[in-house]
């Protein structure tokens, strides 16, 4: 993992002192809101509907286990004892009181975490593939070059005052478990003929009230050329990108205004200015970076615990067949713990499971901890005759939900309960969703489904690329939600269709219901998922069972 | 021709807690809806909005909410004033913990 260096510890230390000065200048009156929330925005300081929300970076996605204790510390000291982890990687503090946030700042610097961008018209928090460094399907841990982008966008002058948010997503496996294609610019490491590691670009994506799908910029930009190659990039849109309108301003508009082809020649022209004033400092610092993501000395161990609480214990055996996934070192796994009891917010974790996981993280896991954007805690490197240990700390803990990938998998974001731009709740939806399912005991036999709830057009649920998407809206003072069906978050991205008109509060929970018992009839057998029935199909037999009555008018 | 005024209180968040705040007949601020001055003359309301906006020191973003006179005080017409002088749906936080007379 990345360890400060004394120039990161003191720009980070200079920034949380000027920023206590500003706080206290806001609180004696010396500076107008107007004046201040530039500058709290600046140091992911919101004020939400019922209080301000502190968001945390977690770069990539990753944590040690003394971070996460701090993120526990910061919950129980100045919170209500939780915190939310969001699809973008960050943590956010619900209840903060406005004086006591510097002080939560300098103990957070304390093990190396911020808020710096995230918020604000700059390039936010990078994120990565949860399963980075860890990945059986992985090519190279993408996290050294995240760090390398948060290095150098982390307060660079270009870029501190663009037309709008910068969204940078990074994979180094196979398979896309980082929505790269959702991105304003997306990183995705590759090979090419001649067997030389490098990068394929993508850029334009992004969700909210235009969704688009991210195009191929480049396909093989090499080690040396991609920090300038990204800086033309951003600048080529920070110059060129409308700012006119806000809802045009993002770079998935300027790509789609301009083509692709002509941004292309556009970020080529720039390149070739911005190349040379890199002078190779940025590899240097590199191959430092990627000296502190060396892989942990993995060990060489039977796997006998493991196989014999596999065949004895059936709930550990759930869990373990829902819950692991394949790592690249023999006997190794990774474990998605889901912080998504049934019935519970998606994405919370009190201070004390915020403790079990990263004791967990240090007994078992080599200090490592991993958050997702689909709102779940990952133990990277466990080997397997640990698991049984887990298992039983984390059902202590309450945290042993076997629902990965599942129908009560669900994103939500927090919606109408705190956010102030939020157009209906999301997470009570999220909440009885998961809670009817658990009750219909059908989840395992449904299989891999994926709900994801937005409160409002900003679709931080990643609604749109639901294979069931549901999106809160208002209608006439009343809240009314909008299902959306097709949409895939993986390599394969496409923007779900609306199904047809919304459905009220108190009807959604039963719509989702009659659509999922429907995809059962519908599908040629288990083995074919929702999105795969979908696809063969089409909307017409799943809008049948969403909309009973009209099915009847017509008839 | 121009809509009808329907009543309305003036609502903010408090600059320290952060908390959902609202202006009362005696120009001071309450965290009870139930309290708040329910404004039914337009212009009465401008001037006591633009008056209340200039207390930098005390609160942050004020607005007016459309509210109805309800039994025990004004009463909130839409859902989002409704979770504002509530807290959340999902943990029993914010202003439903500490005043049950909000609820
Ligand atoms: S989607 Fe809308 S309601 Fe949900 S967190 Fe984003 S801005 Fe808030």
């Amino acid at each position: 993992m990345y360890q400060y260096n004394d120039f990161d510890a003191a720009f980070l230390a200079e920034r949380n002192r000027q920023f206590r000065g500003q706080v206290n200048r806001r609180i004696s009156g010396a500076l107008t809101e107007d004046e201040f929330k530039p500058l709290r925005l600046m140091n992911g300081l919101y004020l939400q509907l019922h209080a301000y929300m502190l968001r945390v970076a977690i770069p990539y996605g990753t944590l040690s286990s003394a971070q996460m204790d701090k993120l526990a510390l910061l919950a129980e000291k100045w919170d209500k004892g939780y915190g939310h982890f969001t699809t973008r990687q960050n943590i956010q503090y619900n209840w903060p009181k406005l004086a006591d946030v510097p002080d939560m700042l300098d103990a957070l610097a304390e093990v190396n975490l911020h808020a710096i961008q995230t918020s604000g018209n700059t390039i936010r928090n990078v994120t990565a593939d949860h399963f980075a460094g860890a990945a059986a399907d992985e090519l190279v841990d993408p996290r050294p070059i995240a760090e390398l982008i948060r290095q150098w966008s982390t307060d660079h002058p270009e870029f501190q005052f663009m037309g709008r948010k910068f969204k940078i997503a990074v994979s180094g496996a196979e398979n896309d478990r980082a929505v790269l294609k959702a991105h304003d610019l997306a990183v995705r490491m590759v090979k090419n003929d001649a067997g030389e590691i490098g990068y394929q670009v993508l850029v334009g994506g992004g969700l909210g009230r235009t969704p688009m799908i991210g195009k191929v910029l480049s396909d093989f930009v090499s080690k040396e050329d991609l920090l300038p190659y990204i800086e033309a990039t951003v600048s080529v849109w920070n110059q060129i990108g409308r700012r006119d309108n806000k809802y045009k301003a993002r770079i998935k508009t300027t790509v789609h205004e301009h083509g692709i082809d002509d941004i292309r020649a556009r970020v080529e022209e720039r390149f070739a200015l911005v190349k040379k004033t890199f002078g190779g400092y940025d590899q240097v610092l590199l191959k430092e970076i990627e000296e502190h993501f060396a892989a942990p000395a993995f060990r060489n161990a039977p796997t006998t615990e493991f196989d014999s609480a596999y065949d004895a214990n059936p709930a550990f055996r759930s869990w373990a067949d829902t819950n692991l996934s394949d790592h690249r070192a023999p006997g190794y796994a990774i474990v998605t713990i889901s912080i998504k009891k049934h019935g519970d917010t998606p994405g919370d974790a009190t201070a004390d499971q915020m403790r079990v996981m990263a004791d967990l993280a240090r007994q078992y896991g080599h200090d490592e901890l991993r958050i997702s954007h689909e709102q779940n805690v990952i133990l990277p490197h466990v080997h397997k005759s640990d698991l049984p240990a887990i298992y039983a700390a984390l059902r202590d803990a309450d945290l042993h939900t076997a629902n990965i990938g599942l129908v009560s998998d669900i994103i939500a974001c927090p919606g109408m309960d705190y956010c102030a731009l939020a157009t209906a709740r999301s997470i009570p939806v999220a909440q009885q969703i998961a809670t009817r399912f658990d009750e219909l005991k059908l989840e395992h036999d449904i299989g891999h489904l994926q709900i994801k709830i937005s409160g409002c057009i900003n679709a931080c649920g990643h609604h749109h690329v639901g294979h069931i998407g549901i999106l809160g809206l208002d209608r006439a003072g009343v809240e009314n939600y909008q299902i959306t069906l097709g949409g895939d978050a993986t390599f394969d991205a496409a923007i779900g269709q609306r199904a047809g008109p919304g459905f009220a509060y108190d009807e959604i929970v039963p719509a989702i219901e009659r659509l999922v018992l429907g995809y059962l009839e519908l599908r040629t057998d288990a083995s074919e998922t929702f999105l795969a029935a979908y696809k063969r199909l089409g909307m017409a037999p799943f809008k049948a069972y969403l909309y009973p009555e009209a099915q009847a008018n017509a008839a | 021709m121009p809509r009808a005024f329907t009543p309305k209180v003036i609502t903010a968040n408090a600059l320290l807690e952060g908390d959902v705040i609202y202006l009362t007949a005696q120009d001071t601020w309450t965290r009870d809806l139930s309290e708040a001055a329910l404004l039914t003359d337009e212009a009465d309301a401008q001037l006591r909005l633009l008056d209340a906006a200039k207390q930098v020191d005390l609160v942050v973003g004020v607005y007016l909410a459309d509210a109805v006179a309800g039994e025990n005080g004004p009463e909130p017409t839409h859902f989002r004033e409704e979770f504002r002088r509530t807290g959340p749906s999902n943990y029993f936080h914010g202003k439903q913990e500490l005043s049950p007379s909000s609820v």
